[in-house]
């Protein structure tokens, strides 16, 4: 709390203050050129398209989990329900992705066929191809604008970030706090995803969008090409995200934040609007997530409800907790640790495990193991794997005076700590 | 190898050649089997459309076996020798045929079930064959009379009504009586001889609310739409339409008089465009460049052009449409009996009123019952979060151990009441255990984590579920309630509520009489309150937080257990059932009021109700119904975030 | 000159030479979940699978290679399908695919398994509309199964009123949008269809049964079409069961449920309600009985075999006779040998694949028994799969042929075909 009654102070360049984000920063770049060089799109093909693909995606999950961390790690807001806004920004790329590529098609196919198509021609000839599959043929209103990129680019910002703020604005406005608003965020996701289940909600049902991977105008471009495309994307978001989370936790606000997480009742007294502060950070992370998602789904293909199903946001909450939330670093190797490891055990590569007669399937057992090892974290080892980073600072610079970072103890940012 | 095969082959022939040998016993002259011979075509194609003289044909024949015949044959017991095509009837007993004969019921030994091929009338069929038996089982025994009974409900015949009236004089037994009165009433409906008659039959059920009664009525007071230019006379006019109504849409209405060919039809996008299309010449259709023709507008020039040029007929504008339109009027009119429909109509509106009341009380039934599920699925969680504000996301997973519990139990004890008897305890000891070890390994040590808490018992909680994936599998395991918990309670034909819903709603009064008891009248109540009210005042009295602590986790998770086996009765058994239920329950307690048993309850009704009302608004989508659910406990949660029943003072801060 | 001429036919001829010289082993993609929600009905999947490449290998494989079952498990996680299919096809480098089971998993795939011409075979019953150039339908198209349960309906059992109740997504959605078309142009008026959708895994259905119910108030006899998905059907049985509600009275008949669904009920209060596949355990010939038998005793004496195991069977089979026809397992080639296989079904008669990647099946209808098997009531002749069907107004127009047109979504009334790749 030093620096808030010490004045105006000169303030030095961010990476100064922040250390971990040119550490981070030359990582996520050297990580992207590795994959690039061993990719089979631009380099000498050791790594399969797939593979790409799926790094392409770790790295927009650990865009939300940073979004995450910003919210509960930072300000203590437990969300279980920060999927919804990543859904919402794949919803709404999807629909573009969806609209232009049945367009080409559409336009093709009519123009073989004599007459120069009319306007309604063609917007019945797309809505007929999309929404056939679920017995419809007309376009639903919130497709009103999906034919133009700009605006759908728009809306995976605004999306989330206007749910962010009308939920955030009601919750935090009746002092909704703790396992309260985790249960009700919990309630909005599934709420959302209930909605979008439903055919009359004019996104498709349980169907979703699907075939995003297919780029209109590209469709020949190879996937391993497109893939290394949106891996550089994911970089890069996740780079841009990284700065500004560390710009906006380093700071004075960044203290408030602290502040919020560990005794909120103080901060306010202190005259601080703890309500404005916590809206402002909730839907700036909502936005993170959202164009997340926006870089994600055209990976994975397809979007459908199931995405954004209650389950996804703990699961969320659990990479950021095994990773060690309170630190930025943390949500990002959470993330990508967890749901790496996720899909090897999933995947069948793990070896099966004999013990006595028992034959220890991974497939079966992995959500056990996963389970309980986050019982273990949350018991045993609070900072996550981040504390490992933890140990190696006590151990160079052990002049830390006992002083903790949190996230449970104090709120001291490291720069107070080491002093 | 193929000496073996040989003798096989010799000795399943010899077999064969010694079972086939009696057919040659049955009598193929027999008039029984003669007339099913007539008919053994239609027979064997067994399809409702045309096995109609087949059975009129037996049931007119006068034979005395005619009624075995239709009875066997109803009941899929009639064969037929694949070689020689004669009908007998038998049972099949693993592969083998005990086979009778139609006409003496002669046993004519054991066969080889291949063959013979079974006649299987479908359910169509056998309705049929069950009217046509009616005339044979009025006059027999008790069992006989109700499926007769059954079959006039089902397929009434006009022949039925003088049968009917004829046995009703001797009848005896009152129950039968009066089911027959009834049946008669309702034939007469439809097939009574005079004007008078119906119109009396109608009226004797006023007011009466059985579905049947309004099926006989309904189908009386169907109408045609016609449309004329006059208004219409007559008192077999229904009512008039109005276009543009609801009843009749502008569009039903034009096509209606174009139907009719009182009006120019119009044209549809596409027959427009195939219609331009086969008058392209030279780039242009009718003088207008093809080019040209990219909007509707554009095209219905184009079309217009053609019409004027003979080449395609002409269509009716928008304008011209409306003008037709206020040229008629249109009405409907009753197709039967004017005075039968009026009478019919008269007493269905008092009916209508009736059933609507009915229905509302049957819908605030339903919300009840649900009610009470959800109440009994979030009392353990009124305990664990509202009493002692642990978050336990493993609560759910209780509800699946207790269901898997009665599973399990019902598979080593097969009488289905003895096993529920033995499961309810045995649920509440396993669940009481786990709850136990839960605390003590995980709960103890994040009581002032609340939020660590939350993410701990989630981590239990889809271990458990995958825990119980791999032992019990993936597929819904069966919970089946016990024979007296079967069917339901009926008031009429619309109002009923199933036994099991009653047995949950009773569980759930008896698990709040419960826990009202435990909390308020027993030393274990009273530590429970001090300890959540101020744990170390309550342990300088001398009470041992922790156990206190532990034994309410395991009560609370113990009735979840319960809960579970009153879920798996009336739903399924599944390792998801749990999943399915958590949100809800957390919903149930918040909305409530935390800390409060009467909020849990209040809240289980809020929900419950609220959920049926929105099915009612919107009954063709239950899952909007869940969505506006939610959406309506987050705001309700805006307006009153501790919930209907708020605790006061220090009690809420505790 | 000749010289050079022999010479580039020898390189040329060494070249193919991989092409027809098979890599043994022969490997074989198994797509279906594991664990998730779907695992409950594609577990079965999966084992009947490694069951017939088994049985194959015992046999002597395919063009004198051991075949080899690649299992992944996708999790019911609809984008990880696309991943598996693509890690199938590029990393493990497989011949062919069996798997998915709901259809937005199949959508998930299908841009992949195009986009890398591989070949899926397609083992369930589906809502059509749809019609791919690297995937075999083996399940049934609507008019396979909706439309004749519907014409029984119609025709032997006299229901005049429809309630069409179903789980809340694709495939229920367009086989009742198609249900109430053809209803339609049957003479139904469209106040006498109900519709009625329910969440996945729904349980409290009082209501839509009093509903339905209470649709017998006008003296029409009441049936229901049931496109009820998994756990749900337990909870509509169970509550039709407590209300008494007999076959006879308004019979019901299911499109999703089969024999492994009825393991987790107590069928004796539902004797007498219908279900319509391709396929029934209890079908009578010497094919079934001992693949049943084979089942059993693979598995255990208390399983049972459904009809999307069948089609598996008939693909699977059908696919080992393509390759052996083509002599080798390259996509393009097996594709055009797939074109009139004919295969003889479990249920008896013959299965054929048409230019239209659709087989032609029998369709048979079964009453529920107390033992939880059905009985068998009506087998039609084979009965050709129609992809694009007819009973709406812009599908009517559309026609699939591989063989000949070589397009998925061809239309007829402008002669030119719509896409060549499928719409998802």
């Amino acid at each position: 709390m030093a620096e808030l009654t010490a004045g105006p102070a000169r303030r030095r360049p961010l990476v100064v203050r922040y250390p971990s984000v040119l550490i981070f920063l030359t990582c996520l770049g050297l990580f992207t050129l590795g994959a690039t060089i061993l990719s089979e799109g631009f380099g000498i093909g050791v790594i399969s398209t797939s593979f790409v693909k799926t790094l392409g995606k770790t790295l927009c999950l650990c865009l939300v989990a940073l979004g995450m961390d910003l919210v509960w790690g930072y300000c203590g807001i437990l969300s279980l329900g920060h999927m919804a806004f990543f859904g919402l920004g794949g919803y709404a790329i999807g629909m573009w992705l969806m609209y232009e590529r049945t367009r080409l098609i559409v336009v093709d196919s009519l123009a073989a066929g004599g007459l120069p198509a009319t306007p309604e021609e063609i917007s019945s000839g797309i809505a007929a191809q999309i929404f056939g599959v679920v017995g419809a043929s007309e376009f639903p209103p919130v497709w009103a604008v999906a034919h133009s990129l700009p605006l759908q680019l728009a809306a995976v910002v605004l999306a989330p970030g206007l749910l962010a703020l009308v939920f955030g604005w009601l919750a935090f406005r009746s002092r909704v706090t703790g396992v309260y608003l985790s249960i009700l965020t919990q309630a909005m996701t599934l709420a959302l995803s209930l909605y979008l289940f439903q055919n009359d909600s004019g996104l498709r049902g349980n169907n979703g969008l699907s075939g995003l991977q297919n780029l209109p105008g590209l469709e020949n471009t190879s996937q391993a090409i497109v893939s290394i495309w949106f891996l550089w994307g994911s970089a890069l978001a996740l780079g841009l995200g990284y700065v500004l989370a560390a710009w906006m936790v380093s700071g004075k606000f960044g203290s408030v934040l602290r502040g919020i997480r560990d005794d909120e009742a103080r901060v306010r007294f202190l005259g601080y609007p703890v309500e404005a502060f916590k809206l402002f950070v909730f839907t700036v992370s909502a936005v993170l997530a959202g164009i997340a998602g926006a870089i994600y789904y055209p990976q994975a293909g397809i979007i459908n409800p199931a995405e954004l199903a209650p389950i996804a946001s703990i699961y969320l909450a659990v990479w950021v907790a095994i990773g060690g939330r309170g630190r930025l670093y943390g949500a990002v190797i959470g993330a990508a640790f967890v749901s790496l490891l996720s899909s090897w055990f999933t995947g069948g590569q793990a070896p099966d495990l004999n013990i006595l007669e028992y034959r220890i399937q991974w497939v079966d057992w992995w959500t056990v193991l996963l389970g309980l090892s986050f019982v273990a974290v949350t018991l045993f080892a609070p900072k996550g794997i981040g504390g490992l980073f933890d140990l190696l600072a006590a151990r160079r610079n052990p002049n830390r005076h006992g002083q903790d970072l949190g996230p449970d103890h104090g709120s001291l940012r490291e720069k107070e700590a080491d002093a | 190898m193929s000496k073996l095969r040989w003798y096989f082959v010799c000795i399943t022939t010899v077999l064969l050649s010694v079972f086939t040998l009696p057919v040659m016993a049955q009598n193929a002259d027999a008039p029984i089997q003669q007339l099913l011979q007539n008919h053994r075509e239609i027979i064997a194609k067994s399809s409702r459309k045309t096995i109609a003289p087949a059975i009129d044909a037996l049931a007119a024949s006068g034979l005395a076996q005619a009624q075995t015949v239709l009875t066997r044959w109803q009941a899929k017991e009639m064969w037929r020798n694949k070689e020689t095509g004669l009908f007998v009837y038998g049972e099949k007993a693993g592969k083998e045929l005990a086979a009778f004969d139609f006409a003496d019921g002669a046993d004519l030994g054991t066969f080889l079930a291949r063959d013979f091929k079974q006649l299987k009338p479908n359910s169509g069929i056998r309705g049929m064959i069950g009217a046509a038996l009616v005339q044979f089982q009025l006059s027999g025994s008790f069992t006989d009379k109700m499926q007769a009974l059954d079959a006039i409900e089902r397929d009434a015949e006009a022949s039925h009504l003088a049968a009917l009236t004829k046995v009703l004089a001797d009848e005896t037994d009152a129950a039968v009586r009066q089911r027959m009165e009834r049946l008669q009433g309702l034939l007469t409906i439809r097939f009574g001889e005079t004007e008078e008659d119906r119109i009396v039959a109608i009226q004797s059920f006023e007011g009466d609310l059985g579905v049947d009664v309004r099926a006989a009525l309904n189908p009386l007071l169907v109408v045609t739409v016609e449309a004329a230019t006059a208004p219409p006379e007559g008192e077999d006019i229904a009512r008039i339409l109005t276009v543009g109504s609801e009843d009749l849409p502008r569009e039903a209405a034009y096509d209606h008089l174009v139907a009719a060919g009182l009006a120019t039809p119009r044209i549809s996008r596409d027959d427009k465009r195939n219609a331009l299309l086969a008058n392209i010449s030279d780039g242009s259709v009718a003088g207008v460049e093809v080019a040209t023709l990219d909007s509707e507008a554009a095209r219905d020039l184009a079309y217009a052009a053609l019409a004027d040029q003979g080449l395609v007929d002409r269509v009716a504008t928008d304008s011209e449409v409306d003008a037709t339109l206020a040229g008629f009027t249109f009405y409907e009119r009753y197709t039967g009996s004017p005075a039968v429909a009026v009478a019919a109509a008269a007493v269905l509106s008092g009916i209508e009123n009736k059933v609507a009341i009915n229905q509302a009380f049957d819908l605030g039934l339903d919300a009840l019952s649900l009610a009470s599920i959800y109440f009994l699925a979030a009392i353990g969680l009124a305990i664990t979060f509202g009493v002692m504000r642990v978050i336990n996301m493993a609560h759910g997973e209780f509800i699946m151990m207790g269901a898997y519990t009665g599973y399990v139990v019902q598979q080593i004890i097969t009488d289905y009441t003895l096993s529920i008897i033995v499961a309810l305890p045995l649920a509440f000891v396993v669940t009481f255990g786990a709850g136990v070890a839960m605390e003590r390994l995980v709960i103890r040590h994040l009581y002032h984590r609340p939020l660590e808490t939350l993410l701990a018992t989630f981590g239990i909680s889809i271990a458990l579920q995958q825990i119980a994936k791999n032992i019990f599998g993936t597929q819904a395991r069966p919970l089946t309630s016990p024979g007296w918990l079967d069917g339901s309670l009926v008031f009429n034909d619309i109002v009923s509520i199933s036994y099991i819903r009653i047995a949950i709603f009773v569980m759930a009064l008896m698990f709040l009489a419960l826990f009202l008891f435990v909390m308020n009248r027993t030393r274990l109540g009273l530590e429970v309150r001090a300890v959540t009210q101020n744990p170390r005042m309550a342990a300088s009295m001398g009470i041992n937080p922790d156990k206190i602590n532990m034994l309410t986790f395991g009560f609370g998770s113990g009735i979840a257990g319960i809960a579970g086996v009153a879920i798996g009765l009336y739903a399924k058994v599944t390792s998801e059932m749990g999943a399915d239920y958590i949100v809800q329950s957390f919903m149930t307690v918040v909305v409530g009021g935390v800390g409060s048993i009467w909020g849990t309850l209040l809240g289980a009704t809020v929900v419950g109700s609220l959920q049926k009302a929105i099915e009612w608004l919107n009954p063709s989508n239950t899952l909007a119904a869940q969505t506006y659910m939610i959406l309506f406990i987050i705001l309700f949660i805006q307006f009153r975030p501790r919930g209907i029943i708020a605790l006061k003072g220090r009690a809420a801060e505790a | 000159m000749k010289k050079i001429l022999l010479g580039s036919a020898a390189l040329l001829a060494a070249s193919m030479l991989p092409a027809v010289a098979q890599d043994c082993p022969i490997k074989i993609g198994v797509l279906h979940s594991l664990s998730g929600t779907m695992a409950i009905s594609e577990t079965t999947l999966k084992d009947t699978m490694e069951m017939l490449v088994e049985q194959q290998n015992a046999a002597g494989g395919v063009l004198g290679c051991e075949l080899e079952a690649v299992v992944v498990d996708p999790a019911s996680d609809w984008p990880l399908f696309a991943e598996k299919a693509r890690e199938l096809l590029t990393v493990h480098e497989v011949d062919v695919i069996f798997g998915n089971w709901t259809s937005v998993s199949r959508k998930s795939v299908l841009p992949v398994i195009e986009e890398l011409n591989g070949l899926l075979f397609y083992p369930v019953q589906y809502e059509g509309e749809e019609s791919s150039k690297n995937v075999f339908y083996t399940g049934a198209a609507p008019n396979q199964q909706a439309i004749p349960a519907t014409d029984y309906f119609l025709e032997e059992l006299g229901v005049e009123k429809f309630a069409l109740l179903g789980t809340d997504y694709v495939y229920p959605r367009t086989t009742n949008n198609i249900l109430e078309s053809y209803l339609q142009q049957k003479g139904i008026a469209a106040d006498d269809i109900f519709v009625n959708y329910t969440p996945f895994g729904h349980s409290d259905w009082s209501k839509i049964v009093s509903d339905v119910v209470a649709l017998g108030a006008d003296g029409k006899k009441v049936g229901v079409i049931s496109t009820i998905n998994g756990d749900a059907n337990i909870g509509f049985y169970k509550e039709l069961a407590a209300a008494g509600i007999s076959a006879d009275d308004i019979p019901v008949v299911a499109f999703s449920v089969g024999e492994e669904e009825l393991a987790g009920l107590d069928t004796s209060n539902l004797v007498g309600h219908l279900a319509a596949w391709n396929y029934f355990q209890s079908a009578e010939s010497d094919a079934n009985d001992a693949w049943v038998d084979a089942w059993k005793a693979r598995m255990g004496e208390e399983r049972v075999t459904n009809d999307p195991m069948e089609a598996h069977y008939i693909g699977f089979n059908m696919w080992v006779n393509a390759a052996t026809t083509a002599g080798t397992t390259e996509v393009e080639a097996v594709r055009t040998a797939m074109y009139g296989q004919e295969f003889p079904n479990l249920t008896g008669g013959t299965a054929v694949m048409l230019p239209n990647h659709h087989l032609a099946k029998p369709v048979l209808i079964g009453e529920i028994q107390d033992d939880g098997q059905f009985d068998i009531i009506s087998q039609t002749e084979e009965v050709p799969g129609d992809a694009w069907t007819d009973f709406l107004p812009e599908s009517a127009v559309l026609k699939s042929d591989w063989a000949k047109l070589g397009c998925g979504m061809y239309n007829t009334e402008t002669s030119s075909c719509v896409q060549i790749k499928s719409n998802y």
